[in-house]
């Protein structure tokens, strides 16, 4: 028997409601496949389940609310029945009596109820508004047939209380990770002017003649240089975990991208030294799209081995950034600008950009910093080999 | 295609990338960049969009002339054939 636990989505979430179930008893589930939607602070999350087997029960239902490592749901692998299955200890009867008292189920003939009985009478409409506005349908007394909570019961809920502020929460979280980080990690920082003029002129030239759907753009050069460039610096790539570093298990780089209401999420982009440029700007662009919409999956919130944070071509001149837990280090890119700059003794414009690194003392120095710094610098004057 | 049904499409795109866009409040001659807070990522997209819309392709040499809406107007109303 397996149990499937509510994971962990970073190291800024601690507990998470589940919206819905993508799977129900009898389902076979395999490796990597989406089985539910958990809300958390900073968006709706898509969890994947990494073991195959069959979905034996589902230990919570939509709205409730658990700590992450709850166990949520059982499945049997291959070859176990329900009946030759060793069940391990569930901790679900007092979680279950602590949740809020359900509504005491009526008989099972009304058709517009979901679920099983023993369940709250709650229409399908009304929980996906319910969930839409933060709201526990649990907890809500309905007007509908027989007691059952309605859309309408739920809008009335969502003006008596005062509105779930997704930024406020947002902050939090937020707050949250950068104090641990800012506690616990003991930074270093290095900075590095990093000129571009031929990174910028074969992008120029990749780009003219194709339409806007098919260009590339700067920052994916950049992340392409960042995971080459940790190949060879493996100490910068993975996790502080339990007292000791854990390389990573692969260069997946968080991409920090700005949500326009405020707030910030940086989602991974797996096994970006591998990748062409063409397909990294591809799952690039539906990466922000999809976190902008707060639509994300599970191991794009807890996968990321570094995080990068590019202030485009509209930012400041450099940033340094603070270290995500359990992450290492993080590589902070100013904006793209034509400065002067001396080459040969002789002085000329061309455009630089200050790239820098924060990293975790715990795990490297800054001489090694230093030398992946100039590796990143130095695989940009080369885009041809990107 | 008229200027207001032009300038329609333009701020459908926009709203399309930028759903927050108040097209009332938008002034057109100002930055539009700094106006609308599109990042790089954002503009390409807000670019894609005109191009499957209007059919105008800009290339990358021509986005220093687009500096506000207005500007970005009258460079569209140019490249489309009346």
């Amino acid at each position: 028997m397996i149990e499937f636990r509510m994971p962990s989505l970073g190291a800024d979430m601690d507990e998470g409601t589940l919206l819905e179930w993508q799977v129900a008893p009898g389902d076979a589930v395999r490796r990597g496949q989406v089985v539910a939607l958990v809300d958390t602070a900073k968006a709706a999350v898509e969890i994947e389940c990494w073991q195959a087997g069959r979905v034996f029960e589902l230990l919570i239902r939509p709205g409730d609310k658990v700590p992450v490592g709850t166990p949520i749901a059982t499945l049997l692998e291959a070859g176990e029945s329900p009946e030759t299955a060793p069940r391990p200890p569930l901790a679900t009867t007092a979680q279950r009596a602590a949740a809020p008292p359900t509504p005491t189920p009526a008989p099972a003939a009304v058709p517009a109820t979901a679920g099983p009985p023993g369940r709250p009478r709650i229409s399908p409409a009304a929980r996906k508004r319910a969930a839409e506005l933060g709201i526990d349908p649990v907890a809500l007394t309905g007007t509908g047939p027989q007691g059952a909570v309605g859309l309408e019961d739920v809008e009335a809920a969502a003006k008596r209380a005062a509105p779930i502020d997704r930024q406020a929460a947002m902050r939090q979280t937020i707050a949250a990770a950068m104090s641990r980080s800012k506690r616990e990690i003991p930074h270093y920082y290095l900075g590095e002017t990093v000129p571009l003029a031929a990174a910028m002129a074969w992008l120029a030239a990749r780009n003219a003649g194709r339409p806007p759907e098919a260009r590339l753009l700067p920052g994916v050069l950049v992340l392409k240089a960042v995971a080459l460039a940790l190949r060879e610096y493996p100490q910068l790539n993975g996790y502080w975990v339990d007292g000791a570093f854990r390389p990573g298990p692969g260069i997946h780089l968080g991409v920090a991208v700005a949500l326009r209401r405020g707030g910030l999420i940086a989602p991974a982009l797996h096994d970006v030294a591998d990748k062409p440029l063409e397909q990294l700007m591809g799952e690039m662009g539906d990466l922000v799209q999809r976190a902008r919409n707060y639509s994300l999956r599970s191991s794009e919130l807890s996968d990321a081995t570094l995080t990068v944070t590019q202030l485009g071509d509209q930012g400041v001149d450099s940033v340094f950034g603070v270290i995500y837990p359990p992450q290492v280090a993080l590589v902070g890119v100013g904006r793209i600008a034509e400065r002067p700059w001396v080459e040969a003794g002789g002085l000329c414009i061309q455009p630089t950009a200050v790239f820098s690194l924060a990293a975790d003392h715990r795990v490297s120095d800054g001489h090694y910093g230093a030398r992946f710094l100039a590796e990143v610098r130095r695989r940009l004057q080369t885009p041809d080999d990107l | 295609m008229d200027e207001s049904t032009l300038r329609r499409q333009v701020l459908e795109a926009l709203q399309g990338i930028a759903p927050e866009v108040e097209p009332a409040t938008l002034r057109g001659d100002r930055p539009l960049r700094d106006e609308v807070d599109l990042d790089s990522m954002d503009w390409l997209r807000f670019l894609g969009a005109l191009h499957q819309r209007l059919g105008v392709d800009i290339p990358e040499a021509d986005y220093q002339k687009l500096t506000s809406l207005d500007a970005l107007i009258a460079y569209l109303r140019q490249q489309i054939p009346a």
